[in-house]
């Protein structure tokens, strides 16, 4: 017989953990085993709610509970040993913080009385993580288990989004104790502001009414609380065009006609102008990263700016603001759109059309493709890719580098949740791992976009694939270079190529070895042969495409330039 | 421009790491950092003396607030706080200097601690000014050894 074991009461540390995981909603994980986890790998062999998928790498663990995360909505989860298990999920870690989504990553932990004493895969992971996580906890006391574990949930998925590591001292996990799931949290310190200053929302609905040239930044945080549709109507209503951050991809639908698309470093021409000339720019959830500003002198400068950001930290670190609105992305538009409906704002036609005509005229500087070769061009196998698979409504993953700016190029989205990337941190090998995530966490079509570089830093996750039969599709841009860092080195470095190229082994064969499918495409009329091939097929695929080894991403605003700096082509 | 910061906290192992750890990483100044337990056990106070211009005083501030066990921050200003840090001082004593160091530990409400025949631990406490300017005084008569326990504040009406 099923033996239900929350109702007997009095369970060990394991079985409290794993209790509490479904108390919480869980029912899938991430992990990898070792020796401080033990305990809590024999409560999972008992268990039958929650599925653990075993990865071939803790990071992919971590990023893979981030992409579950992303494409879900809810909190991803990691589980991993003591030591080296426990260091290898830092970058995961730091990924998902930089971004601002949910995970929680439980990290084995040797004995309480032996902590400090260089046990055997010991390591001080609340230490080590302390400057990457939103916030982290040793249990060494059974006692507060269940309240920590309330609380890590707690904390990461409320205010701006973060992980949270919970380290937990083996001993605790074969101790026992009643089993009582807390209801609430009671944290002093920790009460994220929802609900915007109603003075400054009034007065910045004024502003944007009276602006003759106004622009909306939508960044992560809008997708993150859910405001698309209030970002949509409010963008609707004024008629303000919309510009997206890389991590605000898809909070705007791109085939609006007031979709600017993605600003910045690689952002469109027209986007960084307009954000650059406006009156009045209101940015909703973004920190201001170098990558979307550049030269921050130079940024917007004649413009009010209004910025909606639930962080206060966010307000004001990189650009100072006029009227900072701390609180909830969604709520707050929700409070303007209520505004706009009780008084009476006029919007100035008149500035409204001169405005649309000026950003016209600027959607006419597109970059345009040198051909320099025989060989494919990245925007011929993305476009294709994005055609072939648009109406799949598909979910697309990238590693860092070129392609990922590419793929942002190429691809419409309509959608937020959509586009699954690593922003802030800008971490090669996040894409791969993440697709498994992103498969479990909505199903299907997950493509990974991948460049030759970066998939070769979580490559073994293959086998992770393979196993649990993840569909994930990889695209690999193949140009036989670390491409960004190449294209920085002919800009800037006289064209050095210190360390940049890279090798690959034969991709059909590596994933033919895993038990997967791989396809090579080197020509043009191979493309949707290649892609309806690897759709057909119930599994992971590679398909390795042999591009152009030398090609740059454009537009291209250098490091430190103003965002009107637009190099458009190798001529500037 | 100097200022201090009054920081209550949950009273729980490593919050003045985190708190260190968030000065440097993001390259905020500490001149000092003090920490004890309030009168309720659960909490405690932290106080730091640190540099930067309003706006990064500003940001300072927020980025303390987002660390989950903190409370409460204060900053704490001359008129609205008192702000005092104690000094141990070793100065050399020669016999002609005597009077002299009598006189300055009244004038400044020191006291000796310990008395020996080569040297005297004079124990201060006040505001930045009045330690500075005891330094300075005693110098020329020889101090061997300084210690301060940073500044701790309390605010008042």
């Amino acid at each position: 017989m099923e033996q239900d074991v929350s109702a007997s009461k009095t369970l060990t540390g394991a079985q409290i953990l794993i209790e509490s995981l479904k108390k919480e909603g869980v029912d899938k994980v991430f992990g990898y085993p070792g020796g401080a986890i033990l305990d809590i790998y024999e409560a999972l062999y008992h268990e039958t709610e929650i599925k653990h998928y075993l990865v071939r790498h803790e990071q992919a663990a971590v990023h893979a509970a981030e992409g579950y995360a992303r494409v879900s909505g809810k909190c991803g989860v990691a589980i991993v040993t003591s030591g080296p298990g426990a260091t290898n999920t830092v970058t995961g870690i730091a990924n998902a913080y930089l971004d601002g989504y949910p995970i929680v990553v439980f990290t084995g932990q040797v004995s309480a009385n032996l902590i400090g004493n260089d046990a055997f895969q010991e390591a001080d992971i609340v230490g080590i993580t302390r400057a990457c996580c939103k916030h982290n906890y040793l249990v060494k006391d059974i006692k507060d288990l269940t309240r920590t574990i309330k609380e890590a949930f707690h904390i990461a998925t409320t205010g701006k989004p973060g992980p949270v590591v919970v380290d937990l001292a083996k001993n605790i996990m074969t101790a026992t104790c009643e089993f009582e799931y807390p209801d609430k949290v009671n944290l002093q310190g920790y009460k994220p502001n929802y609900k915007g200053n109603t003075k400054q929302i009034t007065q910045a609905v004024q502003l944007l009414c009276r602006a003759k040239r106004p622009v909306i930044i939508a960044g992560g945080g809008v997708l993150l609380s859910d405001a698309c549709n209030e970002l949509r109507e409010l963008a609707k209503r004024l008629e303000i065009p919309v510009a997206n951050t890389l991590m605000g991809v898809g909070t705007y639908p791109a085939n609006d006609y007031l979709s600017l698309g993605m600003l910045g470093m690689h952002g469109n021409y027209w986007a960084n102008f307009a954000v650059n000339d406006c009156d009045v720019l209101l940015a909703i959830g973004t920190r201001f990263n170098d990558r979307i500003t550049g030269s921050l002198k130079k940024f917007a400068q004649d413009a009010k700016i209004i910025h909606i950001d639930i962080d206060p930290c966010s307000i004001s670190k990189n650009v100072q603001v006029d009227i900072p609105i701390v609180g909830d992305a969604k709520l707050t538009l929700q409070t303007m759109l209520k505004e706009l409906d009780s008084n009476h704002y006029d919007v100035n036609e008149t500035f409204k059309k001169m405005w649309f005509q000026v950003i016209k005229e600027w959607k006419t500087k597109r970059a345009i493709p040198e051909i320099r070769s025989e060989k494919l061009h990245a925007h011929t196998v993305l476009s294709g890719i994005y055609e072939y698979t648009k109406d799949m409504n598909p979910i697309v993953t990238t590693e860092v580098g070129q392609h990922q700016m590419w793929t942002v190029q190429a691809f419409n989205f309509n959608e937020p949740r959509k586009l699954v990337t690593s922003g802030g941190l800008g971490t090669m090998g996040f894409g791969f791992p993440a697709a498994m995530g992103a498969v479990l966490g909505q199903g299907n079509p997950v493509i990974c976009i991948a460049g030759d570089g970066s998939i070769q830093m979580n490559i073994q996750e293959l086998m992770t694939c393979v196993d649990y039969k993840l569909p994930v599709k990889v695209m690999i841009m193949d140009n036989g270079y670390l491409g960004m860092v190449r294209q920085w080195q002919e800009k800037l470095y006289d064209g050095h190529y210190s360390q940049t190229k890279i090798s690959s082994p034969d991709y059909v064969k590596l994933a033919e070895a895993y038990g997967a499918k791989g396809i090579r495409v080197e020509k043009e009329e191979e493309i949707v042969p290649a892609l309806k091939e690897a759709f057909e097929y119930d599994g992971p695929v590679f398909i390795d495409f042999i591009i152009e080894p030398l090609e740059m991403v454009y537009p291209w605003v250098l490091s430190g330039k103003p965002l009107d700096n637009v190099l458009l082509s190798d001529k500037g | 421009m100097r200022h201090i910061l009054s920081i209550l906290t949950k009273n729980e192992t490593g919050v003045i790491s985190r708190v260190s750890n968030l000065f440097s990483g993001r390259g905020y100044s500490i001149e000092s950092i003090t920490a004890s337990t309030t009168l309720d056990k659960e909490h405690s106070k932290i106080t730091i003396v640190t540099t930067g211009d309003e706006k990064v005083i500003e940001q300072i501030t927020k980025q303390l607030h987002r660390l989950i066990p903190i409370i409460k921050i204060t900053e704490m200003k001359p008129d609205n706080s008192i702000c005092h840090e104690l000094m141990f001082v070793k100065i050399k004593v020669k016999d002609d200097d005597r009077a002299e160091i009598i006189k300055l530990i009244e004038l400044f409400g020191a006291k000796i601690l310990n008395i020996s025949q080569r040297e005297y631990i004079i124990q201060a406490v006040g505001d930045e000014n009045h330690i500075k300017s005891l330094i300075e005084l005693l110098k020329p008569i020889g101090i061997k050894e300084i210690i301060c326990s940073g500044a701790v504040a309390i605010g008042r009406q």
